[in-house]
């Protein structure tokens, strides 16, 4: 396909003469459009997300009432929940697939695999992702991955319990863990993801570099389309690590050697040092995408460019790049050389200074704006505070003497969820509902949002921010029952508090998920730019067509032009033609 | 509870502490400006009929300021936080006339094995206890750390340590009580089903206190009845 | 980029637009390359670690491994790059005879290569030096063959999955599938080709001479 045969991409256009003739399957099930792929990826990834609630609440009702019969919880089985009494093993499973699942399956497919499918071709204006067959697999790769995954559950012996994090020699000797095949398959289960990752980050790269629209230039990308590309940077770069990592844990699963055991000359530190080294600028790629919808919704919000485009990209890029350097700070109290741990908090530290220049860009945005609160906004105001405290308690552990004491405490939890929900979900539902009527051509209930924002807000507050005093308190993290600690005992009744409070959070979500699905069916029809939005997704009709355009769209501004004098109203489409004597069509210039 | 870390009972545990206190008046506020604007810029701008925002596309003084002064803030943090951090745990700054200990983890239990009268440890007159930790006050204490099978972490909240102890590796720690009492000893690293209830208790002792708790043990250990008058410690 | 790709190639899409003016499959092939690069150094790295850990686990270069055999199979994959070469500009000249004969030159060399691999997997496995701890009796320790297997099994995997592509991209060539404006198959699967060799390199250089 590599040839001067010019029709092929024209064809991929849409033609509006032509009815789409695909099948079912084709058009909906085996599609290679990226749009349907988006949105199947949506559905596994939504699927997850409320297992992943749901683990957390059984969590939760430990941690509150130890011990305590759940009500019903027996169903669970004998080998879980006997009498709805949490096993210390069920405990450690669920923990570990809470943080799985919604780091591997929720938040990261909802982030990519939905929005870098949806919105990359669009907003560059291209009739399709560069490989959309390899596309297409990189979907049902992660579906066989999330099978492999949930199947777990199911095994004897139970699941993987050595915590996301999966340390070896934990993970490694069945002995050690009491868990099997549970540890085997998650393995297994994440070198496949690790595939559709990768099949994702090519197509998604090579998109971005080779197939914008005449007149996008770099420097004239949505800031969404900016941080997806960043962040396929460094899944492309990331992921191989975390594979080359998963190869050798399963080698000394299953074959009998001994990479990180002792015994056999290996080192569990380098299980550390690998894991870590793909960890951290995991991280990053799950907030990196957010901060690109965040800027999105600001700037439409504000109805004003956004503040200091190219120093947001500039900083996007140097927290990419710092995010390779730091890995060491979850390993401070590892073992490793102390003065190692030096160097990693140097560079750690630094990070925050382009996320820095992220925030006070966001206000910058905000300021002398007229500011328009729909709900997209709400979720968008709400990421940048949450975030915030996320990064602060972040550099309270980057403090290796800090660290001593708040290491694997709840305040390491705390910050977990506040950068992770207060962070990504939050910019996930400010996406999800911002671009739910170009998805689906509805609109979904604005006041049930509203509703939705309030109570997640207060909630998620109430749930996660107790936790640093639980970490500052000295409670651990992955522990089944605090109370056998003397000195943990008088926190029960905060633990309480939390849980409660925890419940009525993942209650709240399931308002959203009602209008979420009602709004799919029932929502009021959308026009092709609800929002005023500039970007070139929002010139196409709701839900966009098969191949996206008409015709090769052309480019003649940034996508932040609102408020501009050039226009009679507060917004200016990228692809509008200038006010005077049409310009030649911008030169093709690289940046 | 309190609102705060466990009381803290070890010399450089002040230090941690007041590293602490230093980033918290620093993220507090910085907390007060960034939400103070948040607030502010959502009440003052917020939608008026006939208002139109002003389209400003930024400004490089400002980016400059919000890029060095982040940067000399953080890299202030972290210079302070490295003197104290290498004096906890870096193994040339450790006290060179501590008493030496030896802390095995396994699952899931602490064993701590103490010099015999020889003050040596790995001689036969060594002993130890299960999940209890001994040791003197105002005292220099240094720990060696094994792991028999998987990662365990040493954690002592009232005494601001916590360091794993990794299979395969011999880690040193070290640590001065500045008060008697009883306090916590746990384990910080998932280790396992018996993770949650790895925990023991440390008992600082006064010298004296301690040199009769070390002769008993001691005479236990080598067989003798317990009730030898004690044996001066060294 | 080579001269013929330049002018002929950017055609998907269709010019050369803001983006790299390389066509989207070699593109693809490169960012792919990029990720195998992190794979690679991931386990290298890991190498790395493990031998400096374990110094006297390693036996000196030449006690259990064969050199000289390898030495030659390195020569013959190298060679493999130069028939690759070969065959990619007989069909920018549009020689077709000439890129048929040349590509199958390369999957026979690359077959070769593997069969060598096996004979001396199969050799040392019989010396006793095998990738599991519990049957190891070579000399040197257990992680010695386990890294070892490791890291060179992963390069074979890739040369294995090469030398399918090749057959592969032969069976298009023979059928007349590739012509000099439509040869981006042929192109990419040269850039894979070469990577596999460098890789080779790189490793034959750790693990066996240093
Ligand atoms: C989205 C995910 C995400 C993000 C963005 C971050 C961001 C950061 N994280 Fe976090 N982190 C995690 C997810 C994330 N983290 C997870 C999942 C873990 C636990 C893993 C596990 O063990 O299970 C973890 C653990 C973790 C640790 C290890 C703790 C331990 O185990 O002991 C550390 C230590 O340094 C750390 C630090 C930081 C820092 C410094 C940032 C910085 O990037 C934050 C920078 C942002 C700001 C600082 C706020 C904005 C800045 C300003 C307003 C400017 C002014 C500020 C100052 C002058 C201070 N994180
Ligand atoms: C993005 C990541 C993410 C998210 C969203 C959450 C959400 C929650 N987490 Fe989790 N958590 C982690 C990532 C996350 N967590 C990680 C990485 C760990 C560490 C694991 C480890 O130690 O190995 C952890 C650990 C962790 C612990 C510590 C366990 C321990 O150390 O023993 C606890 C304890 O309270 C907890 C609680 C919660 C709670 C109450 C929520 C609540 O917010 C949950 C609320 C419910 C939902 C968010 C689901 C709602 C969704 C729907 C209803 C579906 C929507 C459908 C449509 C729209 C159609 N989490
Ligand atoms: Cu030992 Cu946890
Ligand atoms: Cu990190």
């Amino acid at each position: 396909m590599s040839t001067v045969a010019l029709p092929e991409y024209v064809h991929h256009y849409h033609d509006p003469a032509h009815a789409d003739d695909r099948s079912f399957v084709r058009k909906y099930i085996f599609s290679t459009d990226h749009k349907i792929i988006g949105i199947q990826f949506l559905f596994m990834s939504l699927t997850f997300l409320l297992i992943g609630g749901l683990l957390a609440m059984l969590i939760r009702w430990q941690l509150g009432w130890p011990g305590r019969p759940l009500p019903g919880g027996a169903v669970l089985g004998e080998t879980r929940m006997p009498g709805g009494i949490m096993l210390p093993e069920f405990y450690n499973s669920l923990m570990t697939m809470h943080g799985t699942i919604m780091i591997f399956f929720a938040v990261m497919p909802l982030l990519v695999g939905v929005f870098a499918n949806y919105l990359i071709p669009l907003q560059v204006g291209a009739p399709d992702m560069a490989f959309p067959r390899l596309n297409m697999a990189s979907f049902w790769l992660a579906v066989v991955s999330g099978i492999l995954m949930f199947a777990g559950f199911f095994v004897e012996a139970g699941h993987a319990a050595a915590g996301w994090t999966s340390y070896a020699p934990l993970s490694v000797v069945p002995e050690y863990s009491g868990v099997y095949n549970g540890q085997v398959l998650w393995t297994v289960s994440l070198i496949i993801l690790g595939f559709s990752s990768l099949a994702g980050a090519v197509n998604y790269i090579t998109t971005i570099i080779n197939m914008r629209a005449p007149g996008m230039t770099l420097l004239r990308l949505p800031l969404p389309t900016w941080a997806l590309f960043i962040t396929s940077i460094l899944i492309l770069l990331a992921i191989p690590v975390l594979t080359g990592a998963l190869i050798l844990l399963l080698f000394d699963q299953v074959l009998g050697t001994g990479f990180f055991i002792p015994e056999m000359g290996g080192e569990p530190l380098l299980w550390q040092h690998m894991f870590w080294y793909f960890g951290h600028p995991e991280v990053y790629i799950l907030i990196l995408p957010s901060f690109g919808f965040v800027s999105e919704i600001i700037a439409n919000g504000a109805r004003k460019p956004v503040f200091g485009y190219t120093a947001m990209v500039l900083a996007l890029a140097a927290i990419a790049f710092l995010g390779w350097i730091v890995w060491g700070h979850h390993m401070f109290q590892s073992g490793m050389n102390p003065m190692l741990g030096v160097g990693f908090m140097a560079t750690t530290m630094v990070i925050a200074v382009p996320t820095a220049i992220k925030v006070f860009n966001w206000i910058g945005t905000l300021w002398q704006g007229n500011l328009h609160f729909h709900s997209p906004m709400l979720y968008s105001l709400a990421f940048v505070s949450m975030f915030v405290i996320g990064g602060f308690s972040g550099v309270f552990l980057a403090s290796t003497p800090v660290d001593i004491p708040l290491h694997d405490t709840y305040f390491v939890v705390a910050h977990i969820h506040y950068v992770l929900f207060g962070g990504s979900l939050f910019g996930i539902f400010a996406a999800l509902t911002y671009w739910f009527p170009k998805m689906f051509g509805r609109t979904m209930n604005e006041r049930i949002n509203k509703i939705h924002f309030a109570l997640t807000f207060v909630f998620f507050n109430l749930t996660f921010f107790p936790m640093h005093e639980l970490g500052v308190n000295g409670m651990l993290r992955r522990v089944y029952d605090y109370t056998q600690y003397a000195l943990f005992q008088d926190l029960v009744d905060l633990n309480r508090f939390i849980s409660l409070s925890a419940f009525a959070l993942f209650a709240s979500q399931l308002i959203y998920a009602a209008n979420y699905i009602w709004s799919l069916g029932r929502g009021a029809r959308a026009s092709a730019n609800p929002w005023r939005a500039n970007s070139l997704e929002w010139t196409v009709p709701s839900p966009p067509p098969h191949g996206n355009f008409d015709s090769m769209p052309v480019v003649y501004r940034g996508p932040y032009e609102y408020s501009s004098p050039e226009s009679e109203e507060d917004y200016l489409p990228q692809d509008a033609p200038p006010a005077e004597a049409p310009r030649p069509e911008p030169a093709p210039t690289f940046a | 509870m309190d609102w705060g870390f466990p009381e803290n009972v070890s010399t450089f545990g002040a230090d941690i502490d007041a590293a602490y206190g230093a980033i918290f008046y620093a993220t507090a506020l910085m907390f007060v400006i960034v939400q103070g604007l948040l607030v502010y810029c959502i009440i003052r701008f917020r939608r008026r009929e006939g208002r139109k925002a002003v389209p400003i596309h930024g400004n490089t003084r400002l980016e400059i300021l919000w890029t060095v002064v982040p940067f000399f803030g953080v890299m202030f943090i972290a210079y302070t936080s490295a003197s104290v951090w290498l004096d906890i745990k870096s193994p040339d700054r450790m006290p060179e006339d501590a008493m030496e200990l030896s802390v095995t983890a396994q699952q899931f239990e602490w064993s701590v094995t103490y010099p015999g009268a020889d003050g040596q440890l790995a001689t036969a007159d060594d002993y130890s206890t299960r999940n209890e930790l001994h040791i003197p006050v105002d005292r220099a204490v240094r720990l060696t750390l094994h792991a028999q099978d998987v990662i365990h972490s040493f954690y002592l909240p009232e005494l601001r340590v916590k360091q794993d102890a990794v299979p395969g590796m011999e880690i040193p720690v070290w640590l001065q009580a500045t008060a008697t009492g009883e306090y916590t000893l746990g384990c910080a690293e998932l280790c396992g089903l018996g993770h949650y209830r790895m925990r023991g208790t440390v008992n600082v002792y006064s010298q004296q206190e301690f040199d009769t708790w070390a002769a008993e043990e001691a005479a236990i250990a080598s067989g003798a009845p317990a009730s030898l008058p004690p044996v001066a410690a060294r | 980029m080579s001269q013929a790709a330049a002018g002929a190639i950017t055609l998907y899409p269709r010019r050369p637009m803001p983006g790299m003016g390389v066509y989207n499959l070699k593109l693809g092939m490169w960012v792919f390359l990029l990720s195998e690069v992190m794979f690679f150094s991931s386990l290298i790295g890991a190498y790395i670690i493990l031998r400096f850990a374990n110094l006297d686990a390693y036996a000196q270069p030449g006690a259990v491994l064969n050199v000289p055999l390898t030495a030659f199979n390195t020569f013959v994959l190298i060679c493999s790059s130069v028939t690759m070469v070969k065959g990619f500009a007989a069909l920018q000249t549009g020689d077709q005879r000439g890129t048929r004969l040349w590509l199958l030159a390369t999957v026979f060399l690359g077959a070769f290569f593997l069969s060598v691999q096996g004979i001396e997997y199969y050799q040392l496995a019989s010396e006793g030096f095998v990738p599991s701890a519990s049957s190891y009796e070579a000399e040197g320790a257990a992680i010695y063959g386990m890294t070892f297997y490791t890291l060179t099994g992963f390069h074979g995997a890739h040369v294995t999955i090469g030398v399918l592509a090749l057959i592969f991209t032969s069976v298009k060539a023979f059928r007349g599938g590739y012509t000099p404006t439509k040869l981006g198959g042929v192109e990419i699967m040269g850039l894979y080709w070469h990577f596999v060799d460098l890789v080779w390199i790189i490793l034959f250089t750790i693990v066996y001479l240093i």
